[in-house]
């Protein structure tokens, strides 16, 4: 008897906004509801405190202002060809700023690349900032990185890797490293929903497990890598349930809530310091525009499905939750965008205004600590080069405009 | 003066640098309580401790990229790779992260680790415990790649390597990990990274080999003297930084060079000394420069001393080239 050939299953359809529950039943969700601490309408939920003093509340949430604004500014920017690539954190400000301002100053930060709000917090300038994105003499990555790849070692912010999820096991290594120094330094490392598929995703959390470091793992799940939604990646109904089969703990907060993305990393870094392990944190947020410049989100994404997110944005959340409290009003929400648009503008101002290029030796530098006989060699090949054609430093002359 | 092999030249210089400085760990699969499948960390965890010398998962990304944590954080970290052929697991956390981290931050994050690793052929290992990818490392900028080839070199290069400011990977010739034997100083011995080492001096034709390979170009030279043919023999010890000076020396000097390795031919590191060669030296070569070297198949089981450039090719590429 011929044996009939099976018919081939295509995979189950994606929903097209991320969201969607096809799983098969089972208890282990359960296990991971939705921690947040304030609802859209900025109610603080029965019996919750404010984790933070009302200043540092008013200071987080200008914080998030200015972010929102510089996206949005560097997004027009890169669109009138001021600047070549931007990738920006629209609707994902509670995610960042609730979990860096949660750790202690001398933790370290391992950003994915939409975190340069923490950047921030820990004291990159914005106009250092700027000149990153600018690629210029100012930059204190020395023009060697795409836009949006910043390293700021006083704040002990992390150099960026474009390859997703291999920050996870450096992270890893340095709370190895503070524990064998006896330090109280925990690692926050951030990662995207995306970057659960990597490799390196297992392998950090597995180490951090098995030796017990002091880690917390901080997942933006924000429904999208690049084109392709959440559910393309993992068939695990939330990731925080990912922590169970790594023997880890996990958490699912609401990534738009600032309270609860403060107080659920408070805990994770406290439990990281005292010995008891890493925490898988998934932050469930939304990535309202494109995944950088370099898409356009209307070709993977119908508009209707981003519309319920709007209405869960978290710097609405936040202003009105300070409204209710009695910390902004409208005089003072007004006063406070204006000033951080003129502190942007001056600090593109002052970009800008910094020469285009890092001096050309400067490329044959920190290849190594001392360069060696190739990069001697080759920076004198190229110097001379460029004395006897000057287009070989100019684009235009091989793009053939 | 102590005789060893290279695997106790190894955990000589891994027990003197623990002592030394306390921030060098140790971390890979099986270095540990036992010691290392090759026994090249055996005692160390008993004298340092398991925090120091660490038993990891086995996942060779996780070993490196934990490793480079450690590094920025400002310990010595010395990851092993049990063989050179699993490396490539960690292969993006090696070219794409600990090679580049000084550059890509603008200087801010220096990440010096050393990766050592059993490399080579000659232990009927077959495909996945033979092969020799130093070209591959070679060819990312910010990379050191060092190849000792005796208990000496291996001593107190490695020391060089887990003292040095930038990621060092640091191949060890498994198939002479036993068998090459000599004196060994005491105490600290730290060999600067990028000197080559004539080791016989000849008028004729230089030879240029590193690791295992290097022995096997030592036997050769030496059966080609019995046939009158006048051989100089070239450790490079360090591949990347290269000595270039004693290469361009002994070669402008003999007018001809014959480079052996054990990686397959093509790309591999013979084609860039070839091409250093004919740029530096062309004006004295008195023959076209011959590359001795694996074949451009995967590394066989069976047919390994057919594979590996042994001293009878050797011998044969050397009188062909002084007699062209």
């Amino acid at each position: 008897m011929p044996r009939t050939k099976p018919k081939p299953r295509p995979p189950p359809p994606a929903s097209r906004d991320g969201t969607a529950r096809q799983w098969a039943p089972g208890r282990l969700p359960e296990e991971f509801p939705l921690h947040a601490l304030v609802d859209e309408e900025g109610r603080l939920a029965q019996g919750a405190a404010v984790p933070v003093p009302d200043a540092e509340l008013v200071a987080l949430y200008r914080w998030m202002v200015l972010e929102r604004q510089l996206d949005e500014r560097m997004i027009t920017l890169q669109r009138q060809g001021r600047i070549g690539f931007y990738v920006g954190s629209i609707g994902e400000e509670a995610t960042v700023f609730g979990s860096a301002a949660a750790m202690a100053p001398q933790d370290w930060i391992f950003p994915s690349y939409r975190e340069h709000g923490a950047a921030f917090l820990r004291g990159l300038p914005l106009e250092a900032f700027m000149c990153g994105l600018l690629g210029n003499a100012g930059d204190p990555g020395r023009g060697r990185q795409m836009p949006c790849h910043e390293s700021w070692a006083p704040g002990r912010f992390v150099s960026i890797s474009s390859p997703v999820a291999t920050q996870l096991p450096q992270a890893v290594g340095v709370a190895w490293a503070a524990r064998i120094r006896g330090d109280d330094v925990v690692p926050l490392v951030y990662f995207g929903d995306g970057s659960t598929s990597a490799h390196d995703f297992h392998t950090g959390l597995n180490f951090a497990a098995v030796q017990r470091l002091g880690v917390v793992f901080a997942c933006r799940n924000n429904g999208w890598a690049i084109s392709v939604p959440r559910e393309r990646q993992t068939a695990s109904e939330t990731i925080a349930q990912k922590a169970i089969a790594y023997g880890m703990r996990g958490e699912r907060v609401d990534g738009n809530d600032l309270l609860a993305v403060l107080d659920a990393t408070r805990r994770a870094r406290a439990r990281a310091a005292a010995g008891e392990g890493p925490t898988l944190l998934e932050f469930v947020t939304y990535r309202l525009e494109g995944h950088s410049t370099s898409d356009d989100p209307r070709a993977y994404r119908p508009a209707e499905v981003v519309e319920p997110w709007k209405k869960k944005d978290p710097i609405l959340r936040l202003r009105r939750l300070l409204q209710r409290r009695g910390l902004l009003d409208e005089a003072a929400a007004a006063a406070l965008l204006e000033e951080v648009r003129v502190e942007i503008q001056a600090a593109l101002r002052q970009a800008e205004a910094k020469p285009a290029k890092p001096p050309v030796e400067s490329l044959f530098e920190d290849v190594y600590a001392v360069p060696m006989r190739q990069q001697v060699e080759q920076l004198a090949e190229l110097r001379e080069a460029m004395a006897a054609d000057p287009r070989v430093a100019n684009p235009r002359h091989v793009d053939g405009a | 003066m102590p005789v060893m092999n290279i695997i106790q030249a190894v955990n000589d210089a891994l027990r003197l640098e623990m002592r030394r400085d306390p921030s060098v760990v140790v971390l890979g699969e099986d270095v540990g309580a036992f010691g290392g499948v090759f026994r090249a960390t055996a005692g160390l965890q008993q004298e340092f401790g398991a925090a120091r010398v660490i038993d990891t998962p086995l996942a060779e990304g996780g070993i490196v990229g934990t490793a480079i944590g450690m590094a920025l954080y400002g310990l010595r970290a010395v990851p092993e790779i049990q063989f050179a052929d699993f490396i490539f697991p960690a292969f993006d956390q090696i070219v794409n992260e600990v090679a580049k981290y000084r550059h890509r931050s603008g200087g801010q994050y220096p990440c010096p680790i050393t990766i050592r690793t059993p490399y080579g052929g000659g232990i009927k290992g077959g495909h996945y415990h033979s092969q020799s990818p130093e070209a591959l490392f070679i060819h990312t900028p910010g990379l050191k790649v060092v190849c000792p080839a005796t208990p000496r070199d291996a001593k107190g290069l490695l020391a060089a390597a887990i003292r040095d400011p930038d990621p060092v990977l640091f191949l060890e010739p498994k198939r002479v990990y036993r068998a090459a034997k000599g004196e060994v100083p005491e105490g600290e011995l730290v060999l600067p990274l990028g000197q080559a080492a004539v080791t016989r001096v000849g008028t004729q034709v230089t030879l240029i080999a590193w690791g295992a390979m290097w022995h096997e170009a030592d036997r050769a030279a030496a059966e080609a003297a019995a046939e009158g043919i006048d051989v100089e023999v070239l450790d490079l010890r360090s591949l990347q930084p290269l000595d270039l000076d004693a290469i361009v020396a002994s070669v402008r000097k003999t007018g001809r060079a014959v480079v052996v390795h054990e990686a397959p031919r093509t790309c591999g590191f013979g084609g860039e000394l070839s091409a250093l060669i004919q740029e530096h030296c062309f004006l004295s070569l008195e023959a076209p420069v011959v590359r001795v070297t694996g074949f451009d198949t995967p590394f066989p089981y069976t047919l390994e001393n057919e594979y590996l450039p042994r001293a009878p090719r050797i011998l044969k590429a050397l009188r062909e080239t002084v007699n062209f």
